[in-house]
């Protein structure tokens, strides 16, 4: 069967999965029905698209036409809407079907305890039929309409928890912020339609748009997807609203709904506007780094895991916004094969970061389950009493702090090798701009590693700072081996990074006519991104040293010197104290980042209260920390369409007298209007 | 075969001479102060002490905690085993360039830390808070440092920096100059010595890389030290590597040059070693909000570093 048709009868079956999700408050069998249903489906799409991607046709891609839609044909009279697979699509197809179905599998386990289940189990097949569905549209209004299922229906996921407060503060941020990033992405299709209107992808790559449309084209996407994919400034709806939904569904949010974001940002810039000058990479690019370290010291001042891993997930995609921009501007400037090392590094980092996070989501969700918890200074010592989500959740965070041999580590030192390649850029001020980039990303790096540190130290070691804390017990069987295929995933990738680049170079190729410059995918060890530069990395080989020594000086150390052990009281330089509360909190771990990094930028200030001698109140600290872009940029905009409505009240009340006048003075002013343009 | 033969005596050499630059950096310390100071092979036997000592390990340690000295001891030994010392041919050379170096000694940090706060005490979380801190400015600096090096080389690949610096003359260059000055930061920064921190203090409150290990004893607490020690050695050696890379042996060399590498590399590091001993008995501690400047003050010169790279070879 055609890959293509495998994948409308999967979307299918999510269709009638989600149907039959709406029984789930009655029938607690459907619980099961439905996350098997949509794991199988997964299942066949990353099937279809693997399939597609290791041999892709040489003639053309498979397309599919539906016969319901807009009419999208110039004599306007063909309803149809398109479908299409080619390599872009089934590269992102891939990571939303390896990620949906480890995730379906951690579900069953964790989705039990749901109270109204039908909120989840109908909307959840839905969310994830409208995210195939986007990476598969060939046309703009099918397009438009699965991104605006897929916003909704994760819209509903999220309001799933719709009794606490905070939820429905973030439901109804989210719901704004995606309704604006649609009507820009709309406006965007729009121009790139032109006064021919035919909507169909192909049309469009084969229009030619004005510089000024282009332009335009490029900022409502950037808007609109950009909104969604969470970069900094309008990342603000991303930390509220995927930390609020269930676990899970944050785990598909963070994991895979920001990926199919970051392909509508491929798929116009890339693909859909033509070719476009370097400054369209300057934008994407300063606008990553910026998401890249603003995102990350906003997570690590965060006390809520979930909303830490948002923000980690806020600073991931400005990562691949540094790749994807590098690209553009190598693209722009003629150089294809340094343009294609870039977007492969993009891309890797999209699929590292899809399996990491959702990994890391899971575990934050198997220690809510346990706890009821996600207040980290109110966890601890974890490893103690759920070994496997403390291991899984170890390989997560070391992976997202960059450290070989895990993925996230090869991704990131692609796009390092993609950066220092900046040099070959011919204008004196990307090359400068550049070296600003690299000390951004460097930076990045480096505050990722504290954030997991804090994230994972608080959160696992030490020891309980609550009675929750104490008594967690580890998930169910089908959460942990979720875990364990997610973790297993990453360590395969970190160490056979080129099994991926395989798949990728396809993609590669579609947009911009060059795969991995040279001799780069020569063996699968060895990892060499340009040919001639004697650079090279293996992970499997830093893997095997790392341990294999790590075993050799155990097994000497324990035969030659000592291998006694006695458990005893803490040291502590002599003054133990058994009271959780001595220990490190989250707060006092992050307070000389805070100093250094957040008193200008987040005008983070401190009031210490000690009370004299023999004054008997504790002594109290009050940290305030400041989010400057919510002051600056939401807030008057949310005070001014305030303002303006109170203003367009009035209209409510008026009378009939007065209505009839306006409207005759609305038909009047059209009436005019047309007239001139006659 | 050749190079899997360097790279075992490589291995052992850098095991062997660390505790050996420890020692003589504290016995030139000692006499710069005026005492008489321990032996220079003084580390030798402590850390065999050290490891033949029963280990006493904390009820609220987990496995981690355990697990966190082996780990982090294999990691800096696989780093240094990458960075050239006496000859640039290394079996394990091409596994990682200076970018992954720079994330192995990361990774060794990574559980150093989390050690820090596996036990549960305020003076464990103490340390591995600060050297988070310092960690944050430090590595964006080297980083700076390793793009200088590879933009006036083209390659991040630390072998062949070292053979093309030692082939063809570059030159007194700004940038590398300034870059040498940053990258001497760092290091001291990373080895937890005078000004950032005080390898030799006994103050808790003052104490950094001291209290993230603070829990540790016998077997454990010498391979943190023994970490600490290669760690110095790392520094030194990459060092040497980029900025002072003469008597290198290059691959096809005879056991002639092999001899000179071992001597060159020997006698830099007993300078190196006696230079960071004047140092640091000639500055006193800085406040450890006052790093921060200094690490940024680090990273600033390799940012300049790299611009003066392309101003020099644009003209």
């Amino acid at each position: 069967m055609q890959p293509l048709s495998l994948i409308a009868w999967a979307v299918a079956a999510l269709f009638g999965a989600g149907v039959v999700g709406l029984f789930g408050n009655r029938l607690p069998v459907v619980q099961r029905v439905v996350y098997v249903a949509s794991i199988a489906a997964l299942l066949v799409v990353a099937a279809a698209a693997l399939a597609f991607l290791l041999s892709p046709p040489a003639d053309s891609s498979p397309t599919l036409a539906l016969p319901i839609g807009l009419p999208v044909s110039p004599d306007g009279l063909q309803l149809e809407m398109h479908f299409r697979l080619d390599a872009l699509s089934a590269y992102f197809l891939l990571i939303l079907g390896i990620v949906g179905p480890a995730v379906g599998l951690f579900a069953i386990g964790y989705d039990r305890h749901e109270r109204e289940p039908a909120r989840v189990l109908a909307f959840y097949p839905i969310f994830l039929a409208g995210m195939v569905l986007v990476l598969v549209a060939d046309d703009a209004f099918a397009f438009l309409v699965a991104w605006e299922s897929m916003s909704l229906a994760s819209w509903f996921l999220v309001l799933a928890g719709h009794r606490a407060e905070e939820t429905r503060r973030a439901a109804y941020v989210y719901l704004v912020m995606a309704s604006m990033g649609t009507a820009a992405l709309l406006l965007a299709f729009g121009l790139l339609a032109g006064v021919a209107g035919d909507y169909r992808f192909a049309a469009i790559r084969a229009g030619h748009l004005s510089d000024l449309a282009a332009a335009l084209v490029v900022l409502l996407t950037l808007v609109g997807a950009g909104s969604k994919a969470g970069l900094v400034p309008l990342h603000a709806w991303l930390p509220l609203a995927h930390p609020a939904a269930p676990s899970h569904v944050s785990a598909l949010m963070s994991g895979a709904m920001t990926k199919v974001a970051l392909y509508a940002i491929i798929r116009i810039l890339f693909d859909l506007v033509g070719p476009t000058g370097w400054w369209v990479g300057v934008i994407l690019v300063a606008l990553g780094a910026v998401s890249g370290v603003m995102g990350v010291l906003y997570g690590l001042f965060q006390r809520d895991l979930k909303t830490m891993l948002a923000y980690s997930t806020v600073e991931n995609i400005g990562i691949v916004a540094i790749g994807l921009g590098l690209a553009l501007m190598f693209r722009g400037d003629g150089l294809a094969s340094l343009a294609a090392l870039a977007m492969i590094a993009a891309l890797l980092h999209a699929l590292n970061h899809a399996l990491l996070k959702s990994l890391l989501f899971c575990g934050a969700g198997a220690v809510l389950n346990a706890t009821g918890l996600r207040d980290i200074e109110r966890l601890g010592a974890l490893i103690h009493r759920m070994p496997v989500t403390g291991f899984c959740f170890l390989i997560g965070a070391a992976g997202l702090s960059a450290l070989p041999p895990l993925n996230g580590f090869v991704s990131e030192w692609l796009t390092f090798q993609a950066i220092l390649t900046g040099i070959h850029l011919p204008q004196w001020e990307l090359k400068f701009g550049i070296v600003v980039i690299a000390a951004l990303l460097a930076l990045t790096a480096a505050l990722a590693a504290a954030l997991f540190v804090r994230a994972f130290g608080i959160v696992f070691l030490g020891r309980p700072r609550s009675a929750a804390a104490t008594a967690a017990t580890e998930g169910s069987s089908t959460m942990r081996a979720a875990l364990l295929v997610l973790a297993a995933a990453c360590v395969v990738l970190g160490v056979l990074p080129l099994l991926a680049v395989g798949l990728i170079e396809p993609v590669s190729r579609q947009l911009l006519g060059q795969g991995l410059p040279g001799a780069g995918v020569a063996s699968l060890l060895w990892f060499v991104p340009l040919p001639g530069s004697y650079t090279s990395y293996s992970g499997l080989v830093i893997l095997v040293a790392v341990t294999g020594l790590a075993v050799i000086v155990m097994l000497l150390v324990h035969g030659f010197a000592s291998n006694r052990l006695r458990r005893a009281p803490a040291w502590d330089c002599g003054f133990p104290d058994p009271r959780p509360q001595t220990q490190y909190s989250a707060d006092s771990l992050a307070q000389p980042l805070r100093r250094v990094f957040g008193t200008s930028l987040f005008q983070a200030s401190e009031r210490v209260e000690m009370p004299p001698p023999g004054d008997r109140r504790p002594a109290r600290i009050e940290v305030r920390v400041r989010d400057l872009v919510w002051r600056a940029l939401y807030a008057p905009v949310a005070d001014g369409i305030a303002w303006f409505t109170e203003r367009l009240n009035i209209l409510q009340f008026l009378t009939i007298r007065r209505y009839l006048s306006m409207m005759f003075a609305a038909l009047a002013l059209l009436l005019t209007v047309v007239a001139f343009t006659q | 075969m050749i190079a899997a033969a360097y790279q075992l005596l490589h291995l052992l050499l850098m095991l062997a001479a660390a505790p050996a630059l420890t020692g003589l950096v504290r016995k030139a310390k000692a006499l710069l102060l005026g005492r008489r100071g321990p032996p220079v092979l003084q580390p030798y036997r402590d850390l065999w002490r050290l490891l033949r000592k029963e280990a006493i390990v904390a009820e609220s340690a987990s496995v981690l905690f355990r697990v966190a000295p082996y780990l982090t001891f294999t990691a800096v030994w696989v780093a240094i085993s990458l960075v050239p010392a006496f000859s640039t041919d290394l079996l394990l050379g091409p596994t990682a360039d200076l970018i992954a170096l720079a994330a192995l000694l990361g990774g060794a940090r990574f559980f150093m830390a989390l050690a820090g706060l596996d036990v549960g005490t305020s003076f464990g979380g103490i340390g591995s808070s600060r050297e988070l801190m310092f960690a944050s400015l430090a590595e964006p600096a080297m980083l700076m440092v390793i793009f200088t090096v590879s933009l006036l080389v083209g390659t991040t690949a630390l072998a062949h920096i070292a053979e093309t610096l030692l082939a063809t003359s570059v030159g007194l260059r700004v940038s590398l100059g300034l870059g040498l000055v940053a990258m001497v930061m760092v290091a001291i920064a990373e080895n937890a010595r005078v000004p950032v921190d005080n390898p030799a203090t006994h103050l808790e409150l003052t104490m950094v890389h001291e209290a993230m290990i603070l829990e540790y004893s016998g077997r454990h607490l010498a391979l943190m030290e023994g970490a600490a020690m290669l760690k110095l050695l790392l520094y030194l050696s990459l060092i040497a590597c980029i900025f002072a890379p003469w008597g290198l042996a290059v691959p096809g060399a005879d056991a002639h040059a092999l001899g000179i590498g071992i001597l060159a590399w020997l006698a830099k590091m007993i300078v190196g070693g006696l230079l960071l001993a004047l140092f640091e008995t000639s500055i006193a501690k800085m406040r450890v909000f006052r790093v921060s400047e200094f690490l940024g003050a680090a990273l600033l010169l390799g940012l300049l570093a790299v611009i003066f790279l392309y101003v020099s070879k644009g003209l």
